[in-house]
């Protein structure tokens, strides 16, 4: 149990800087989870908390102790690996009580950690067995089981689920949460598919080229993304996003094509600004004006339906509709946002306008 | 059906004939160390045993002399190949894990330079360096002693070139999951490195052992007293110049016991490695 701080941290490979100064406190018994794409530092600063890299500026503290200097055995954190990163040789009881071993807590302890741990994890009766005799699934929970035993400050996950295949990932997925919500273990959880971010955090942590984008439970995330990159990573299909101008009274938004979209809340001050425009592909819906599209693709996925439209400009546009599909490729059809789903960025950097 | 049976039989064949060919000579050797010399000398050599097996072996093993010369005991000198064998087999594989261990784990100044320097030892067998290599065994008063016989012969950059290609595949997580648990470069070493290294570990003893104990060059020329003889270099001073017969007999003999703990450690070794290779994963 503690809190993880995370104070303007930085971390450079040579010339390259992977992260470039990231500040965030994460609360005791908090689920953060670092999202973002691959290559964009989500590893290395969850590896710089874990104590396996360096850090080149700024402080980390656990439980209100900097860390920088300490071994990652000193930190009081357990991780838990994509490859799982179990010992192959050893029994599934050794490679979860390994660790305790190593500290020197007593045999009867460890059986009775040890065999709490596997209770919740539904291993009990693979305590004999080796890693090589177990499915993924099985050996996903091992990994996590070795971390539980440790009762530590904080759990780290770096993309625990990503080598499983679909089905398992969504049930351990709900396991994560059922044992997160048991715990309540500060836990930084790192990951690439927005699914297990919205379902698993507390708060998310978008981050690109190593910057933070936006921090944010996962409702913020996805009602006020802070710039066209959180905008177009979270939410899918994605958000469409089109170029447009506010007009010169400051009341709607004009888009190529003619299109006037009122605004909810008149910005006087911006008259004139040219502007990015994100709605989402769910907050469209037929209407008797709006955008009048020419429909190249249907993607039916049973509870709803996915439409891919050409605007008259030749822009695509994304409409989400609930049930089955009704309408055909090669169809026309029209269809408005809702009026208070328009997101509006700015046209050079890309944040949101509030 | 036919066509397949055909194919079957022809690597059968051929491993038989090769079986044959190869074992030929080792049943002559059998054979003839069941005979007297008389027999074997005047090039009369039966293809059946003979009756003089027992005493033939009983001599060579504990005998000083035969007929017509006089040996170092075969137990002496097996005994001598043995320690000899053991300590290079043993010596190669803790030296060499060591510094394997060392370079594939380790980022320490000038880690490439050590790698290479290893490296570039390959090129140089002990025949190349074996006047200077005498020169300081000599010197530190090491001739007709076991450390003077295993301690040139350890060095390995080939095993050490082994280990670190088997450590390079072992996932760098496992380290850090290591070092997350605790467990310090030592205990890694000794609780996960070595058991997962058994099997190339008892590999490299049954290749190390028989190079150790096929030793010719290197004993012949650190070792002048009787009791410091290994086997082989003891069969080949058995066999004479020619001025006088020879004792084939005894020679067959003693042949037949050099071969047995090169034959014992690879069945037995063997069995040690099926089970790891059955058990192992990564
Ligand atoms: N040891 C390293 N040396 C040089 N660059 C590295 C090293 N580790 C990671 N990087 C770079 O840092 C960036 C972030 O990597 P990483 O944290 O692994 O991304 P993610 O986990 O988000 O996919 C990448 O561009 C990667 O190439
Ligand atoms: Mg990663």
């Amino acid at each position: 149990m503690a809190t993880v701080e995370i104070r303007d941290v930085r971390k450079s490979y040579g010339p390259v800087d992977a992260i470039k100064g990231i500040d965030i406190a994460i609360r005791d018994g908090e689920f953060l989870v670092l999202l973002g794409p691959s290559g964009c530092g989500k590893s290395t600063l969850l590896r710089m908390v874990a104590g396996l890299e360096g850090i080149t500026g700024g402080e980390i503290a656990i439980g209100g102790r900097v860390v920088n200097t300490l071994e990652p055995k000193d930190r009081d954190i357990a991780m838990v690996f994509q490859n799982y990163a179990l010992y192959p040789h050893m029994t599934v009881f050794d490679n979860m009580a390994y660790g305790l071993k190593i500290r020197g807590i007593p045999k009867a302890e460890i059986r009775a950690r040890v065999d709490k741990a596997a209770e919740i994890l539904e291993l009990g009766r693979f305590l004999d067995r080796r890693p090589s005799q177990l499915s993924g699934g099985q050996r996903q929970r091992v990994a996590m089981g070795r971390a539980i035993v440790r009762e530590p400050a904080a759990f780290l996950f770096d993309e625990p689920l990503s080598n499983l295949d679909a089905k398992l990932r969504t049930q351990m997925r709900v396991e994560i949460k059922r044992l997160q919500d048991r715990l309540r273990i500060t836990s930084l959880y790192v990951t690439h598919d927005q699914v297990e971010a919205m379902t698993l955090a507390d708060r998310i942590l978008v981050m690109n080229h190593g910057v933070a984008e936006q921090i944010g439970t996962p409702l913020e995330v996805y009602q006020r993304p802070a710039s066209l990159f959180v905008a177009g990573f979270i939410g899918s299909p994605p958000m469409n996003v089109l170029d447009g101008r506010i007009d010169d009274r400051g009341e709607a938004v004009l888009v190529p094509g003619g299109q006037r979209l009122p605004l909810p809340q008149p910005r006087p001050t911006d008259a004139g600004r040219p502007v990015k425009l994100g709605i989402r592909p769910e907050h469209m819906a037929v209407a008797a004006e709006g955008f009048s599209i020419e429909i190249e693709l249907v993607e039916a996925l049973g509870a709803d339906t996915v439409v891919y439209g050409r605007l008259p400009d030749g822009e695509t546009l994304l409409v989400r509709m609930a049930g089955i599909p009704t309408v055909r490729e090669r169809d026309r059809m029209t269809v408005a946002p809702q009026a208070d789903a328009l997101h509006l960025f700015d046209a050079v950097s890309g944040r949101r306008m509030e | 059906m036919k066509p397949t049976r055909f194919i079957d039989l022809v690597p059968h064949i051929v491993l038989i004939v090769g079986v044959l060919i190869f074992a030929y000579p080792i049943y002559v050797t059998l054979i003839g160390s069941t005979w007297d010399s008389g027999t074997i000398g005047r090039g009369g050599l039966p293809l059946w045993p003979g009756g003089q097996g027992l005493d033939n072996y009983a001599q060579a093993w504990a005998g000083e002399a035969g007929a017509r010369a006089k040996y170092t005991p075969v137990r002496t000198m097996m005994l001598n190949s043995l320690i000899m064998a053991l300590a290079i087999a043993l010596g190669k594989i803790a030296i060499s894990i060591l510094s394997a261990y060392a370079v594939a784990f380790f980022r320490f100044p000038l880690r490439m330079a050590f790698f290479w320097l290893i490296f570039i030892t390959l090129m140089l067998p002990v025949e190349v360096r074996i006047i200077p290599t005498y020169k300081v065994v000599a010197d530190l008063g090491l001739i007709n002693t076991y450390a003077g016989l295993a301690i040139p012969l350890i060095a390995s950059a080939t095993a050490t070139l082994l280990f670190r290609q088997f450590f390079l595949t072992i996932p760098d997580e496992l380290l850090e999951a290591a070092k997350i648990d605790g467990a310090g470069p030592v205990r890694f070493f000794i609780d996960v490195v070595l058991p997962l290294s058994r099997t190339n570990i008892a590999a490299l003893f049954v290749i190390l052992f028989i190079y150790g104990w096929n030793q010719y060059l290197w004993p012949l020329l650190v070792t002048s007293s009787g009791d410091m003889e290994t086997i082989v270099t003891g069969i080949t001073k058995m066999i004479g110049t020619g001025e006088s017969a020879n004792d084939w007999n005894l020679i067959m003999a003693t042949t037949v016991l050099a071969m047995l703990p090169p034959v014992a450690v690879v069945v037995f070794m063997q069995r040690w490695f099926v089970k790891g290779l059955v058990d192992s994963e990564k």
